[in-house]
């Protein structure tokens, strides 16, 4: 589904990603870990499409389309997700509308016709359970003063709305109590199915017990340096990076 | 230059809708301004002295005035002497009944989307429709004056309703007050006249719609509404103009009475022909707007929209006069390409326990340059006087600019007044946050900015607010992306 070469990015002329390689079949659950600052985020904006980013080297393809030739709205609409570290505000436009807005320019894409508001509500009823979400809370205005846990929970909400084939949640743990990760990873559980597959950015294992991935790679400098299964979480939640990073350094030297 | 910047360079500004004219045989003034020209226009509207009267003394008093420099707003000096004072369509003279209106001027306002047809009526909204300097018709006249109700042309109700115009026609509004309303008052054409008596509450938006088509013809509309005790009418206004290479001219007055225990709520949606994406053309738009509550308990309420003209200038206000008698003052201005507006309120409370509120919402995009110019002031016998001011820019790029000039003046001390003020950008996260989810960066703006404007939005009719949002996202087409 997702076929990363050689994947080089840079900002502002820093190069962040030194050479990414990474296969993702559908039916995937993959978890990228790796230290702060490592080039996790940026992996995942540059997938996603953000301009600020410039790819340097390297192909992406997506169901077999050049996912790098795509405009983000057009990579949204094929099936790419993001689930944001940092959430962004819109004041005065509700999660509902912005949602509708979101739902129905996706599905002209696909040719499906729009849905009209009745029958968006029902599907958006029926999604609200799965991360048991507040209508009240929908018709504020998007992420304007919600919590931490809020606004991650919102997040997997418009995954369940959008029905992405990839989804890449970045983060999606941090500052969730125990609680709110439950949810939250219930949510992503239940969305996952063959045909659809996730990538996880998590600093911590403690992630992983909830949402079980299939492989786990360590980015570091830019690179994967290291790929794995469930165990490398586990190795890594005791041992810390250094090692992997001392190896890594090792290496490059 | 950053990439954020770069994006915005791309301004590839959509054509004005509204910018065809109809070429049709006028009834025009010659050109210039003196004072035969006034009796000229007197005339052939059938005056009566008493008004041929008031408009040559306006006409002496606005000689010795000098036209107003403080707005933050350049444009070349308007020939004056360079512009026809009076321009009609021959083929409206005087139509008995809406059948009897030519139908090319009916086309001209279906064009716009406005039915003068009482069958294909728009819901609930009586209709005067000014084209140039006058008002070829207006609709629903008959159900509401069962009601007592008078909405007519402004020279109609020189004629039939002589003794209402004689007592409130310069008010609120003197002729003396400033350059334009100076020049309004000695060569305004026509206009609209809405009357509700005391204790009626009228049953539909009364609603006066503007068009320019003449060439080289300033605009000079004057409209009163008076809200006798106890009344309610809620009132729109829109207008447009063809697309012209040269500038024209628009400077209307609108003076509101508000009695004891009434309310008006006055909305504009101001579309004027901006000018196109290099600055050629457009409208200025110096335009008076003053209300005041008189009596107590009363509230007038100003909406406005603005989206078109080249300059703008203007400053709906309230003389809050009745004790707890409220202002309230919502607006949105937006601005692109090279359009300027300099546009606020001012909120003069004298009466005791008045209120006002204010919230304006700035956008600007292109280079263009928004300023807010609000004034509360708070007399002596004002006591426990309050007011409230939000002031928000929205700048999209960094060429544009945002500017806001609040003027408090307190003489009484136990007044409360509270200014908020924030300037923000509409953010590349926003915005990639929005195409993450499927959404095109042209709709993007448009929610966003939607959500910005929204507070003001609500203040509008229904019918008008759905108008508007597709009028704000139409201004900002092009102007990210
Ligand atoms: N705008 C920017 N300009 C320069 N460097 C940046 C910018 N944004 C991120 N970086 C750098 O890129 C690296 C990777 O960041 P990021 O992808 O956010 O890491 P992670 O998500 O793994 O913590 C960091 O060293 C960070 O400082
Ligand atoms: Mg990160």
């Amino acid at each position: 589904m997702l076929k990363i070469k050689n994947l080089h990015a840079s900002i502002e002329g820093t190069p962040i990603l030194k050479g990414i390689n990474l296969e993702v079949k559908p039916g995937e659950v993959h978890a990228i870990m790796g230290p702060n600052g490592s080039g996790k985020s940026t992996l995942a904006s540059v997938l996603a499409g953000r301009e600020e980013y410039e790819v340097t080297e390297g192909e992406v393809s997506f169901k077999g389309k050049d996912l790098l030739e795509l405009s983000p709205e057009d990579r949204a609409r094929e099936g790419v997700f993001l689930a944001f570290q940092y959430p962004v505000e819109i004041p005065g436009v509700s999660s509902t509308n912005f949602l509708r807005t979101a739902v129905n320019q996706v599905r002209e894409y696909r040719g499906l016709e729009a849905l009209d508001a009745v029958k968006f509500l029902s599907i958006m009823k029926e999604k609200m359970k799965l991360v048991e979400i507040d209508q009240k809370l929908l018709s504020r205005s998007l992420n304007e003063g919600f919590s931490g846990g809020e606004k991650k929970r919102n997040e997997i909400f418009q995954m369940a709305m959008l029905e992405p084939t990839l989804s890449i949640l970045d983060e999606t743990d941090s500052g969730l109590d125990i609680d709110a990760l439950r949810i939250v990873s219930n949510g992503v559980n239940q969305l996952k199915s063959s045909e659809n597959a996730t990538i996880v950015v998590t600093h911590y294992q403690r992630l992983l017990d909830y949402i079980v991935p299939d492989f786990v790679h360590v980015l570091y400098n830019g690179k994967i340096v290291k790929s794995g299964t469930k165990e490398l979480a586990l190795e890594l939640e005791e041992k810390g990076y250094d090692w992997i990073k001392e190896e890594a350094d090792a290496a490059s030297v | 230059m950053s990439k954020d910047n770069q994006i915005l360079e791309e301004l590839t500004s959509k054509d004005y809708e509204h910018g065809w004219s109809v070429d049709m045989e006028v009834d025009e003034a010659p050109t210039g301004l003196n004072e035969n020209i006034i009796r000229w226009i007197s005339a052939k509207k059938e005056e009566p002295q008493w008004l041929l009267d008031w408009r040559l003394k306006a006409f002496k008093t606005w000689l010795d005035m000098k036209e107003p420099e403080w707005a933050n707003v350049t444009y070349p000096k308007i020939d004056l002497q360079g512009l026809k004072y009076y321009s009609a369509p021959k083929k409206s003279n005087k139509p008995k009944s809406l059948d009897e209106i030519d139908p090319e001027l009916l086309q001209i306002y279906e064009r716009l989307g406005i039915s003068l047809n009482e069958q294909k009526k728009l819901q609930g909204i009586a209709v005067d429709a000014v084209l140039d300097s006058v008002s070829v018709g207006t609709t629903f006249k008959e159900t509401l004056s069962k009601m007592g109700i008078v909405f007519c042309s402004f020279s109609e109700a020189v004629k039939e309703h002589p003794e209402l115009v004689k007592k409130y026609l310069g008010s609120v509004v003197p002729m003396t007050d400033n350059y334009y309303a100076a020049l309004n008052s000695a060569v305004f054409s026509d206009g609209s006249f809405c009357y509700i008596p005391a204790g009626v509450r009228c049953p539909m938006e009364l609603s006066t719609y503007f068009r320019i088509n003449a060439a080289n013809t300033g605009q000079f509309e004057r409209t009163l509404i008076v809200a006798e005790e106890g009344s309610y009418v809620s009132y729109l206004e829109g207008c447009t103009a063809p697309q012209r290479d040269e500038n024209q001219l628009h400077a209307a007055v609108v003076e509101i009475y508000a009695a004891k225990n009434s309310e008006v709520k006055y909305s504009t949606v101001q579309n004027w022909f901006p000018g196109d994406k290099n600055g050629k053309g457009g409208i200025y738009n110096f335009v008076t707007k003053r209300g005041i509550c008189a009596g107590d308990f009363s509230k007038i309420s100003w909406t406005q929209v603005e989206t078109g003209s080249a300059v703008t200038w203007k400053y709906p206000s309230c003389i809050l006069k009745g004790d707890n008698s409220i202002g309230e003052f919502y607006s949105v201005a937006v601005t692109n390409n090279y359009q300027q507006a300099d546009t606020g309120t001012k909120m003069i409370h004298i009466g005791k326990n008045t209120k006002s509120r204010i919230v304006s919402k700035g956008i600007s995009a292109g280079k263009s340059q928004n300023s807010y110019r609000g004034q509360v002031q708070v007399m002596k016998r004002a006591t426990n006087a309050r007011n409230f001011s939000q002031c928000d820019s929205l700048l999209m790029g960094d060429r544009c600019g945002a500017h806001t000039f609040p003027y408090i003046d307190i003489q009484n001390s136990s007044a409360k007044v509270e200014h908020e003020a924030t300037t923000s950008k509409i953010g590349e996260d926003q915005l990639f946050y929005c195409n993450q989810r499927g959404i095109a960066t042209e709709d993007a703006v448009a929610l966003i900015v939607n959500g910005y404007a929204k507070e003001v939005l609500n203040q509008l009719p229904m019918e008008f607010a759905v108008e508007a949002q597709k009028l704000l996202a139409l201004t900002l087409e092009g102007s990210v992306g």
